[in-house]
């Protein structure tokens, strides 16, 4: 490694900008002549809409037009789509009802757009929109998962009778009865996993431009993934041909998820912004990013577990029912079936798993992929079981994990997927270290002695990340392939641009990426810009999810290198007149091994551009692209163990201490990987004890604003005590993992372990507020 | 329409803006100050924050009206000729930041928090005084390093002058 190579915890490139408000994000674009857009948007859960009148609002100062649903229908611009089919046990295709991006007839969540207000200015968008009438008949709703499938309940789509998407399974039911009649003992959890709010800091905008002669669409847009949106509105939703719709997603705020989906709202202005010949902008406030942004989780399990007389397990059983809400986002599909219950082997040895999840719509604002997606759920569940089964068969927790761990890989687990490589013994015990777990009874009867009740709690989670193999997800119904691709141009004066169809919100893209080329041609990264964002620049890709950035788009990089460097390796072996295999690549030249004589980098690539002398027969040039399509999953893994204390006078957690042992395989900065693991755990606690989406019986969203949903604050959470163990993944040129979500995906388990020791009551719900901690302790 | 004059990181302007326009609307919409952020309608997210006559405001709580013959510091008024403010530099060197959206507010809270507690800022008063300021990346610990971090070096700059 050199200084600036990979495994250099080197501060960030793109900071800069950042700290001197430099950052150029949707909202801070400007166009000649921009109009504003402003959505008119249903008060109700559930309504059919009557009747627009807009005569009045267009009478106001500045506005241009008042379009509605029924108009975007009329012209034919397509419903959203859900891009993964599931399909049901019984062999039937989910059932889902349409989409439209503004409701011509039916709204069915509070918030779903009806119209939309072109004016002038933002603030007469916004008057005009309150004198807009809509004339709305309401109709009886449902939002909690288990009434919407009660008889009687509410109904939301005609396609889906009863509410029910699909009703799904995976593994072996018959080996799982088998194993639950040769059990010793039996472990039974009913658990609900909470809804959250993304709540990236950047609210969503967009900025939509059509030129009129060329006939082609601009969009700035807060996306992960610029290219696929470019592919939905142009294959899918009919806005424009792929080579008339160009779109920029320059610097985003935080994505989480939230920002993977094509959102009704992008659509709306590309197709105003050609209805009223003006570039259109719309940027969304708090309130609309709470009723609009695809939610997160909303699982409600049952889950049992048995054992044999060693306490070995012998097969897990699950059932889940998922909270879709209204309409069935881009990925939503996914997330409880193939990002779910594909990892409820955990890090164990189980030979028989059954699970069954029911999709249900509800009143609700759609839910999908969010901060972990599917994997948060399944670990939850899992470590909840765990420290349930310890506790009812009087054994410690960490040793019950152990005595169960998969200790051999290849291991193929029940529930498809493979893991390639892992030591799960090496990140507990590091944990337990970290922690002085042995010394935590003397703690918790210290703690006792002042009036505290104290606990300690585990997680050892599991996730497939570097998402994913496109053969193996289009055999699951995937509608989309998931390589990645790079772009390396070297310019003739030696400086490089490495293009990616990955995208950077947040995850320092722009240094680990041109880390990974200063280390294979030591040339500092000064000299390597990472471009992005801009389906104009960049040929393609699948965007940033699913913590793939690095593991397949950071592979794509390597292979497209191998090609550039092959290349170099001939241009430099014929003007120094050595053998191609004696060339050798160090800080920036390439040397014949064993000699004195050598070449720069900027000497090679302008004789790749002036091509006054190159190898007979070689194309001009120093530019080489790759696609790569990933063989497996990447599995990080680890432990946390939390420690905390509970005051039983007001149901107040206390932290006294956070450790995390993580193994994310080869890493490329060290830093960097550290913050995205803070992130990740602040989510995990944040779910346990602060946030939670509410709605009440008739639908209404009661958290709305940050004065209604807890967002994790500085002083809610501690320092974290972070450490890594390192198993180098087998399936990538590098040797990633991948590291963003593990953890949003383990903690949340630790906190409500320790909670539960602390208080002796194993019946509690996130998130864990006071007020539910102090009902757990005194009933 | 009402006209403001007001000063911006050291120039007097003069800017035509409705009467009900926010100070944050008014370094964004009209000065294209927009490195000052919006996260939220409630005051709450702390990605607004400038400094008006030497004290940081959520600009989203201030009418341009109000800020009428105030001196006004935004983020892109911080690093005095292109040397960065110690709290920005602390911030890079303890990777305090990720997507920087939070960011400006951030540093321009810490540099306040700074100011007001001198010398004797430990963990615990640091993470007290951001519960107005929301990151969703970073766990806000490298955040709180990054503010002690530089309570140092102002001290030491401080020191210096």
């Amino acid at each position: 490694m050199g200084v600036e190579g990979i495994g250099a915890s080197v501060v960030r490139k793109e900071d800069r900008r950042f700290i001197t408000g430099q950052g150029r994000y949707v909202d801070d674009v400007k166009m000649v002549g921009m109009s504003y857009a402003h959505f008119i948007r249903s008060p109700h859960a559930h309504a059919k809409v009557k009747g627009i009148d807009s005569a009045e609002a267009m009478k106001m100062p500045g506005v241009i037009a008042v379009l509605t649903g029924q108009q975007i229908v009329d012209d034919k611009v397509g419903n959203l789509i859900c891009g993964w089919a599931i399909t049901s046990k019984d062999g039937s295709p989910m059932k889902m009802g349409a989409w439209p991006a503004m409701a011509p007839e039916t709204v069915r969540f509070v918030g779903q757009a009806v119209a939309v207000v072109i004016a002038e200015t933002k603030n007469q968008a916004r008057d005009a929109a309150e004198a807009v009438v809509v004339d709305y008949e309401e109709l009886s709703a449902v939002a909690d998962v288990k009434a919407a499938i009660k008889p009687g309940a509410a109904q939301l789509h005609p396609e889906a009778p009863g509410n029910v998407v699909y009703d799904w399974h995976l593994g072996d039911e018959a080996a799982v009865k088998d194993a639950f009649g040769k059990a010793a003992n039996v472990v039974t959890l009913e658990l609900t996993n909470n809804r959250l709010v993304p709540n990236a800091m950047e609210p969503r905008a967009a900025v939509a431009h059509y030129d009129q002669a060329e006939e082609h669409f601009t969009l700035y847009t807060t996306s992960q993934n610029p290219h696929v949106a470019r592919l939905v509105l142009s294959a899918f939703y009919n806005i424009a041909p792929e080579n008339k719709l160009r779109v920029i997603a320059p610097d985003v705020g935080g994505g989480f998820g939230s920002k993977i989906y094509i959102y009704p709202e992008e659509m709306v202005a590309l197709w105003a912004s050609k209805k009223v010949g003006r570039p259109v902008k719309w940027t969304g406030d708090r309130t609309e990013a709470f009723l609009t942004d695809a939610h997160g989780r909303d699982h409600v399990s049952k889950a049992e577990m048995a054992f044999d007389k060693d306490n070995k397990i012998l097969g897990l059983r699950v059932k889940t029912y998922a909270n879709f809400g209204a309409y069935m986002s881009l990925f939503s599909s996914a997330v409880p079936t193939y990002l779910y219950a594909t990892l409820l082997s955990g890090q164990y040895v189980i030979p028989a798993i059954y699970a069954e999840v029911m999709g249900v719509y509800t009143n609700t604002t759609p839910v999908d992929a969010y901060r972990g997606a599917g994997r948060p759920e399944a670990s939850y569940l899992l470590e909840r079981m765990m420290e349930t089964a310890a506790r009812q068969l009087k054994v410690d927790p960490a040793e019950l994990r152990k005595k169960n761990f998969i200790t051999q890989f290849p291991y193929q687990t029940p529930v498809i997927m493979a893991y390639d490589i892992g030591d799960f013994n090496a990140s507990i015990d590091a944990a337990m270290k970290a922690i002085d777990y042995a010394g935590f009874p003397a703690r918790k009867a210290k703690a006792k002695a002042d009036g505290k009740l104290r606990g300690i709690g585990v997680s050892c989670y599991i996730e497939a990340c570097g998402i994913a193999p496109s053969k193996a997800v289009g055999s699951l119904g995937a509608g989309v392939g998931l390589w990645e691709s790079a772009e390396i141009r070297v310019n003739p004066v030696g400086t490089i641009e490495v293009l990616t169809g990955t995208h950077s919100h947040g995850q320092g893209h722009e240094t680990s990426f041109a880390q990974i080329i200063s280390d294979r041609l030591g040339v500092p990264l000064s000299q390597v810009s990472i471009v992005h964002g801009d389906t104009d620049k960049v040929q393609f890709g699948m965007g940033t999810y699913g913590s793939r950035s690095i593991a397949v788009g950071g592979a794509a990089i390597v292979k497209a290198m191998e090609k550039v460097e092959a290349k170099a390796k001939k241009i430099a072996a014929h003007a120094l007149e050595a053998s191609e295999s004696d060339i050798v690549i160090e800080n920036g030249e390439f040397k014949v091994t064993g000699t004195d004589k050598s070449i720069a980098l900027p000497m090679v690539a302008l004789a790749a551009y002036t091509a006054h002398n190159l190898p007979d027969g070689m194309e001009p040039g120093l530019k080489e692209t790759a696609f790569y399509d990933p063989t497996n999953f990447t599995f990080p893994a680890g432990a946390y163990i939390c420690e905390l204390e509970v005051d039983p006078g007001t149901g107040k957690t206390s932290f006294v201490n956070f450790v995390a042992a993580d193994d994310f395989g080869r890493l490329i900065n060290p830093m960097i990987v550290e913050g995205q693991v803070h992130g990740g755990l602040a989510q995990g606690i944040g779910q346990a004890l602060l946030e939670g989406a509410v709605y009440d019986g008739t639908g209404q969203l009661v958290t709305a604003s940050f004065m209604d949903y807890t967002m994790p604050r500085a002083d809610d959470l501690p320092s974290f005590k972070l450490s890594h163990t390192t198993t180098l993944c087998p399936g990538n040129p590098l040797g990633v993992k991948g590291c963003g979500e593990a953890g949003a995906i383990g903690a949340s388990a630790a906190v409500i372990n320790a909670i539960t020791d602390a208080i002796g009551n194993n019946k509690l719900e996130m998130p864990a507020t006071p007020d539910r901690v102090w009902h757990a302790i005194h009933g | 329409m009402s006209t403001v004059k007001l000063t911006v990181n050291g120039r007097a302007v003069s800017v035509d803006v409705e009467d009900r326009t926010l100070l944050v609307h008014l370094l964004r919409e009209n000065l294209n100050l927009t490195g000052t952020h919006v996260g939220c309608d409630t005051s709450q997210c702390g990605a607004c924050v400038v400094h008006v006559d030497g004290r940081a405001v959520k600009s989203c709580t201030m009418l341009a009206g109000q800020a009428a013959g105030s001196n006004v510091t935004t983020i892109e008024g911080l690093a005095k000729g292109g040397e960065l403010h110690p709290m920005q530099a602390a911030f890079r060197d303890n990777h305090g930041l990720q997507c920087g959206y939070c960011t400006p507010g951030m540093i321009m809270s810490a540099v306040d928090i700074v100011h007001r507690h001198g010398g004797k800022l430990d963990e615990e008063t640091v993470r007290h005084e951001l519960e107005g300021n929301i990151c969703r990346c970073t766990g806000y610990h490298n955040i709180v390093k990054a503010v002690l971090d530089a309570a140092g070096r102002m001290k030491v700059a401080q020191a210096a002058e």
